[in-house]
């Protein structure tokens, strides 16, 4: 029976419009980082990048001790940490405040952690109406699906299904301008700031000298959700400490370029504690959730740790030639691409979709841009190799197991090797093996030579090579 | 005495691809080496490390690590077995210090064809002659994990009478990815048939790369398409005078 | 206690002791350029318009409060209470609404005026960016509800750079409660990758950056 992922796949792929839409979004993307990473317009990008992951390798490395520095700075300012060990903790902590607070409505900016531990739908099952203010999160909010890409959510809608959405949800006529679009969102989401009572943010990077949150935007829904309501709960992973607010210039450079192409992106505040004396606007209470949530699991395992250096950029992405084609949706987590092939599997269970490190050509496009050098692909192959220990150990995926002890034992032995490699020439034929293949009993016919075929050719067989080089050097001696 | 290269032909080219391997010796003795082919060889051990079988891929490295361990030079028509022998076989070998202390001595004498060509031999026209329009297609592991980007293209431009025309992304993959192959087929053959479309477009005679299974899935699928395109090795290209 | 349960998971993966101080972190790394005043501008206008914002240089405060009003005509406008804009007799234009002291009206004049004018602690050249420091003089709304943000600031507080701004500015959360930098118009490419100004920010910016000896500040 085909699996259910590989079902899905095939109808991504078969939906000529949606792959083709992805691959020249994703082109976009890949063009306007290239843009802005080229020596002759960053001459130190690669130096930022070895900064980059040698300042989170040494935070992770001392972790505990910067999140007691940040929960310290924090408290000095006035503000409050809070601790989740998962999102359940998280969740219940901003249901226990809203309710202390009488809050109504609650206003949110993009956050993949949030999206992690399913925060919003948690509040609106409470009845707390939650909004989502980025532009793209709103449109997936009120399509009722789930991000498609880490950076632009609503990357695979087009205009017209946008207008749909819109009509279909806020009861206004089916326009198909984004510019209008915007506009409309612009106005209905505004009315929502202003009457708001808690903003809702993740964290890019947690600054541990200063207590500082910070978040990097473009639209301004970030700013607006952190200035307007009169408390503020950033809620984010524990990997995202940083050491110092130095650090952010070179976090900030790489991280509007790897994502977008921007050297900056237009807004980046850096937010610490509630509004100070005098100040007129800002939040009065401001608390940050630090969520553990699997994380500190991932830490513990010293080889694959560097999967939490990763800020969420999405270049691995964009330039991914498996996410390009099946979109963001056939991933089985929030996270997608080639980072969510990585920590998927460490953070929902290796065994949840054991097919997931599979999906990949190792083509090593992810690493070569990520800007922290995670290294994706031997990640990959370092996940591929404990799952196959796990089938090993509960006797499953017999055949692959048995095929591979077969090839290895043969390939310890080069006469065996050669007899076998003379017999499958002969048995191929003419057509490379089609011919063959089409007789061939149901179980071969299921196999990979089935897979290979339905795709393409296979050289047609001939003599190999130790064949030809013997006749060679006979007729040299 | 002229030197000794021990030319590693890959499973691949052995089984499918044989005359890649007979370019490969021709150039190299034109250019004076020794060539000699181990008969023990067989496969480096890739196909099971990257499906993770790493008990297996051990087995059939070590064999490998056997055949050419005395060699004073590995010649290799692919830089994805070259890439598993000269940086996987460290990792693979993590704890087994006998048989890395092997890898690690063995790794520097192993090079891929076109990189040995300029590194080593210090030849950049190998005398070559071919009447045709090329589009060279960048293997992802010879470029991501062993860095080679230009050298193949250099060795083209010294072969006279060929022109090079870049194809759109050659530094896509085409897809292959060995196993992924067959566990992703129409995955697999979706990559593929960006790649042929890149391919067309240059109105390219030959497609040219310094790796068969590259050149095994992009041939399969010209050929299920159709595309009057035919593949070429660069060593194969080398080799034609 | 779920603080104490995931600092000891933190511990127990990193084989680290409570107490414990953290291992010497790498130097930061801060690459200042140098360039002189005329580059600086010179960066900055062309990052700036590049980005869809404007850039315009004058003399004095004077000019620069001309140009403002310039801007704005008759319609109208907030202003912060940053010691600069009164300098430049921007406070005093007829449109002008500015000393708010109740957070209500400030909010209700920001969320109907056309434009909201600040003053900028510093300026970025290589990016064509304002870093606004929030305070009681510099409220968060002014540059972020009205659509258009016109921003006031001397030449002298162009730095070249990010790497030049954490030098200056080593510890920001000292100095406020929000620090923004603000590069370029508001902007979204979320519905179709299609560029579109003024999403929730204003969708026009307009920085002065103004000649001569700065004197409050």
């Amino acid at each position: 029976m085909t699996p259910l992922y590989q079902i899905n796949i095939r109808k991504t792929l078969a939906d000529a419009h949606l792959e083709e839409a992805i691959y020249a979004a994703t082109a976009r993307l890949m063009d306007h980082r290239r843009q802005v990473v080229a020596p002759e317009v960053l001459p130190d990008y690669e130096e930022l990048r070895e900064q980059a992951r040698r300042i989170k390798q040494h935070t992770l490395e001392n972790l505990d001790a910067y999140l007691e520095q940040f929960e310290a700075q924090v408290q000095g300012r006035g503000g409050v940490v809070v601790w989740a060990r998962d999102g359940g903790e998280a969740a219940d902590f901003l249901l226990e405040l809203a309710r202390r607070k009488q809050a109504r409505l609650i206003v949110k900016s993009k956050s993949m952690t949030s999206e992690e531990i399913g925060l919003r739908e948690r509040l609106e099952q409470h009845h707390l109406e939650t909004v989502e203010t980025d532009l793209g999160e709103y449109i997936i909010q009120l399509a009722q699906e789930r991000p498609y890409h880490i950076v632009a959510p609503a990357l695979h809608k087009t205009r017209y299904q946008v207008g749909e959405i819109f009509s279909r949800r806020l009861g206004v006529p089916e326009e198909t301008v984004p510019e209008k679009q915007t506009k409309i969102a612009r106005a209905v989401l505004r009315q929502k700031f202003l009457a708001a009572d808690i903003g809702v943010t993740g964290a890019n990077f947690l600054v541990a000298d200063s207590g500082a949150v910070v978040l990097v935007e473009n639209e301004g829904n970030a700013r607006l959700t952190t200035s307007a309501p009169r408390i503020h709960v950033a809620v984010a992973g524990i990997e995202k400490l940083i050491p110092r607010a130095q650090d952010l210039a070179v976090f900030l450079k790489l991280l509007g370029r790897s994502a977008t192409g921007q050297p900056l992106t237009v807004y980046t505040s850096l937010l610490a504690g509630p509004r100070r004396e005098g100040e007129l606007d800002g939040p009065e209470e401001f608390y940050v959730v630090l969520l553990d949530n699997g994380r500190t699991r991932v830490l513990a395992d010293r080889d694959k740790r560097q999967s939490l250096y990763c800020i969420r950029c999405g270049a691995c992405l964009n330039h991914c030639p498996v996410y390009r084609r099946i979109g963001g949706h056939n991933y089985p987590w929030v996270y997608s691409g080639p980072i969510g092939k990585v920590i998927s599997p460490q953070f929902q269970g290796l065994m949840q979709d054991p097919w997931l490190p599979f999906a990949s050509s190792l083509c090593a496009a992810c690493a070569e841009v990520c800007p922290v050098k995670i290294e994706i692909p031997r990640l990959l192959l370092e996940l591929r190799a404990e799952i196959v220990k796990t089938w090993r150990r509960e006797g499953r995926k017999r055949l692959e197991r048995w095929a591979f002890r077969l090839w290895a034992w043969v390939m310890r032995r080069p006469r065996i090797y050669e007899m076998l490699g003379l017999a499958a020439g002969a048995l191929m034929g003419e057509e490379g093996g089609r011919s063959w293949l089409a007789k061939a009993p149901a179980l071969l016919n299921a196999g990979p030579l089935r897979a290979w075929f339905s795709q393409r050719d296979l050289p047609p067989p001939g003599r190999t090579f130790r064949q030809l080089w013997r006749t060679r050097t006979a007729r040299v001696r | 005495m002229p030197a000794r290269v021990s030319l590693f032909v890959t499973c691949l080219v052995d089984q499918f691809f044989p005359k890649v391997g007979l370019a490969m010796a021709e150039v190299l003795e034109r250019i004076g080496y020794r060539v000699e082919f181990p008969e023990a060889q067989t496969c480096c051990g890739q196909p099971a490390f990257n499906t993770g079988y790493r008990e297996e891929a051990r087995q059939v490295a070590r064999h490998f690590l056997e055949v050419f361990g005395q060699a004073d030079y590995v010649v290799v028509p692919s830089g994805s077995c070259t890439a598993m022998i000269t940086r996987h076989y460290q990792e693979l070998f993590a704890k087994q210090p006998e048989w890395l202390e092997r890898a690690r001595r063995l790794a520097p004498r192993v090079w891929e064809f076109s990189r040995f060509l300029l590194e080593v031999a210090g030849v950049e026209d190998v005398g070559a002659r071919l009447e045709a329009v090329v589009t060279y297609h960048d293997g992802c592991h010879a470029l991501r994990e062993l860095g080679i980007r230009e050298g193949p293209r250099r060795l083209l431009a010294r072969v006279r009478g060929l022109e090079l025309r870049e194809m759109e992304s050659s530094e896509e993959c085409c897809g292959f990815g060995g196993t992924f192959a067959v566990k992703f087929p129409e995955l697999s053959g979706a990559m593929a048939r960006t790649k042929l479309e890149a391919i067309r477009r240059t109105g390219a005679r030959y497609v040219v790369s310094i790796d068969s299974s590259c050149l095994m899935q992009i041939g399969g699928a010209l050929s299920r398409a159709g595309l009057p395109v035919e593949t070429l090795h660069l060593a194969e290209v080398l080799a034609r005078r | 206690m779920p603080r104490e349960s995931v600092l000891h998971k933190v511990r127990t993966a990193l084989a680290r002791k409570a107490g414990q101080p953290a291992a010497p972190a790498p130097p930061p790394r801060l690459r200042i350029p140098a360039l002189d005043p005329e580059a600086r501008w010179e960066q900055f206008a062309r990052a700036l318009e590049k980005l869809g914002g404007k850039a315009q240089r004058v003399a004095d405060p004077a000019e620069a409060g001309r140009s403002v009003a310039a801007l704005i005509g008759d319609r109208p406008a907030v202003a912060s209470q940053a010691p600069y804009l009164a300098e430049c007799g921007i406070t005093r234009l007829p449109s002008v609404q500015s000393g708010f002291r109740d957070p209500a009206a400030l909010r209700a004049a920001c969320a109907a005026a056309e434009f909201g004018i600040t003053s900028a602690q510093y300026a970025l050249a290589d990016t064509g960016t304002l870093v606004i420091a929030a305070s009681g003089q510099e409220p968060r709304l002014i540059s972020l509800l009205p659509p258009v943000h016109i921003a006031v600031l001397p030449a002298g507080r162009l730095l070249s750079g990010l790497d030049e701004l954490f030098a200056v500015l080593p510890a920001p959360a000292e100095c406020a409660s929000a620090l923004v930098l603000i590069t370029g118009p508001s902007r979204t490419a979320d519905i179709e990758q299609i560029l579109v100004r003024g999403v929730h920010g204003p969708g026009e910016i307009h920085v002065i950056v103004v000649d001569g000896r700065e004197t409050t500040g």
